[in-house]
């Protein structure tokens, strides 16, 4: 099979030990295996996420993903962009379809990247990784890569907000997205049929500055994963990821809950089944250990 | 930014609907709304916002201007993008409620203590200063932000979170004082300057 290339836009929360930094060692231990090759975009900047608004205004904000398109144009020419992170992928992919549908707003960004001495033409696609293993690789091809199936794990497939609305992925239902339980399935584990939270919002960035509210939220997405029988949950993107395991202490102070519910990406799962090391898989960043992928790896 | 909150309300004695439309991304769409009420039956944090994505539309179209642009309910948006995905007339509800936040903010009249607010202006600054979004200041920051007291009660409250990041290695000490950024991070600065320059030439026409 030939390497498949991508250019690549990492985002703020997969740099070495930031938060989501287990999630990109995961990544490459997977696109290894599949013969992915990720081209990182050189020196590219923070897309302000879902929360730049209050300072940063519309033209401003479309400017800081229409700068990593620019420079993914000039050093990855040809190949699509690739987020890893939901926000990002979003961000990214909203400033394409705008700037390719407003001359105007075309016009003004290229005066803005200007003084930078760049310039835009937004016709790179803008893909989640989830799309490439999906739509370029599938879920056959996925599938033959498994050494060690994840067999007698249930797994709560969370897919959240941003992976889903309001693009979708692979045509699914917003509501009832299904791409998390058929790659569970793929690797061999069980998924949680009616997992009925997996589209419920986890508060995103207002996890910071409403935590009382997003925890009452987070605290029913672990609930509804026990509920189904759950052993971990599964997600595609680093704000649920994070969200939903690191507050669990404080959920459990707060509502007399026990929870202990692991939260691994899709990639975790990925790496571990396709035989890598505890530490390839990214195992060692899990707050609250996935006992039960550790067992796999070290069988 | 006051005086332009006075330029504005001049200019737009008669109708808050025109200025919505004319400074507000997406303002536009507001018109269209047939206040079905699916949207703010959409929102995570419905319960917490006054006046509901539906109701603000509404209360546009009513001339609210005052009661609107002081509102903290947009600020309370999760940008789920359920009301986006949902609503029958296509209105881009998440981006509205940003634009209205942003125009709030920007005629100085948002809510001064909203937390997402500062959350967000943290957050820009953040990034603009190296092009990359630093966490460790960025929650350093944000503990601090309800002032001294309470920013180390919630230092203390979190230590116990930040113990577990340190030790996967999910967080570094050492981001507090380099850290991660970009190498042109004046050619990032000049872009935003630049983008800026444009819309508030715009916002001054409009
Ligand atoms: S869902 Fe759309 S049409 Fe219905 S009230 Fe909300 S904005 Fe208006
Ligand atoms: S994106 Fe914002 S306005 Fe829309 S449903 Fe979510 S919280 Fe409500």
């Amino acid at each position: 099979m030939a390497k498949r290339e991508y250019s690549f836009y990492p985002g703020c929360s997969s740099q070495k030990a930031a938060s989501a930094s287990n999630y990109q060692v995961s990544v490459n231990a997977m696109c290894d295996e599949l013969d992915i090759k990720l081209n990182e975009i050189p020196d590219w900047n923070c897309c302000s996420a879902s929360i730049g608004y209050a300072e940063g205004g519309e033209l401003p904000r479309l400017a800081l993903s229409a700068r990593n398109m620019a420079l993914s144009e000039k050093f990855n020419p040809g190949q699509d962009i690739v987020a890893t992170c939901a926000a990002c992928w979003l961000a990214t992919r909203e400033t394409k379809d705008r700037l390719n549908h407003e001359d105007a707003l075309m016009k003004e960004t290229n005066e803005a990247l200007a003084a930078a001495g760049l310039k835009v033409a937004a016709n790179q696609k803008v893909r989640h990784m989830v799309e490439v293993l999906i739509e370029d690789i599938g879920y056959e091809e996925m599938g033959k890569h498994v050494k060690k199936p994840l067999e007698g794990l249930k797994i709560a497939g969370y897919v959240g907000c941003q992976t889903n609305r309001p693009f979708g992925i692979d045509g699914e239902s917003f509501e009832n997205p299904k791409y998390l339980d058929k790659l569970v399935a793929t690797l061999g584990a069980e998924p949680i049929e009616n997992y009925e939270k997996k589209v419920q919002c986890c508060g995103g960035a207002l996890a910071f500055s409403e935590p009382v509210k997003s925890q009452a939220m987070i605290k029913d997405i672990i609930e509804a994963a026990y509920d189904g029988g759950a052993d971990m949950i599964v997600t595609p993107c680093p704000v649920c990821q994070m969200n939903v395991e690191v507050y669990q202490d404080q959920i459990n102070a707060k509502y007399k809950t026990k929870f202990k519910m692991p939260v691994v990406y899709y990639s975790t799962l990925m790496a571990v089944a396709y035989g890598k090391s505890d530490k390839q898989a990214g195992l060692d960043g899990q707050i609250i250990k996935a006992t039960q992928l550790e067992a796999i790896t070290r069988r | 930014m006051g005086d332009m909150n006075v330029v504005k309300v001049e200019a737009y004695r008669n109708s808050f609907l025109k200025e919505v439309e004319a400074n507000v991304e997406g303002g536009q769409w507001v018109k269209m709304c047939m206040q079905c009420g699916v949207c703010s039956g959409s929102c995570p944090l419905g319960s917490a916002w006054d006046h509901p994505p539906q109701e603000l539309f509404m209360m546009i179209r009513a001339g609210k201007r005052e009661e609107v642009l002081t509102s903290s309910s947009m600020w309370m948006c999760t940008s789920c993008y359920n009301c986006i995905v949902r609503c029958p007339r296509d209105l881009p509800i998440t981006h509205i409620m940003h634009g209205l936040a942003h125009y709030a903010e920007r005629l100085g009249l948002a809510p001064k203590n909203q937390p997402t607010r500062k959350f967000a202006k943290l957050f820009w600054n953040n990034l603009v200063k190296k092009g990359r979004v630093n966490e460790l200041k960025l929650g350093v920051a944000l503990y601090f932000m309800n002032g001294l007291v309470e920013g180390i009660k919630t230092a203390l409250k979190m230590a116990p979170l930040g113990l577990n990041m340190l030790k996967t290695k999910r967080m570094n000490p050492l981001e507090y004082v380099g850290g991660h950024g970009i190498k042109d991070a004046a050619g990032l600065q000049a872009i935003l300057k630049k983008a800026r320059a444009i819309e508030l030439a715009k916002a001054k026409k409009a």
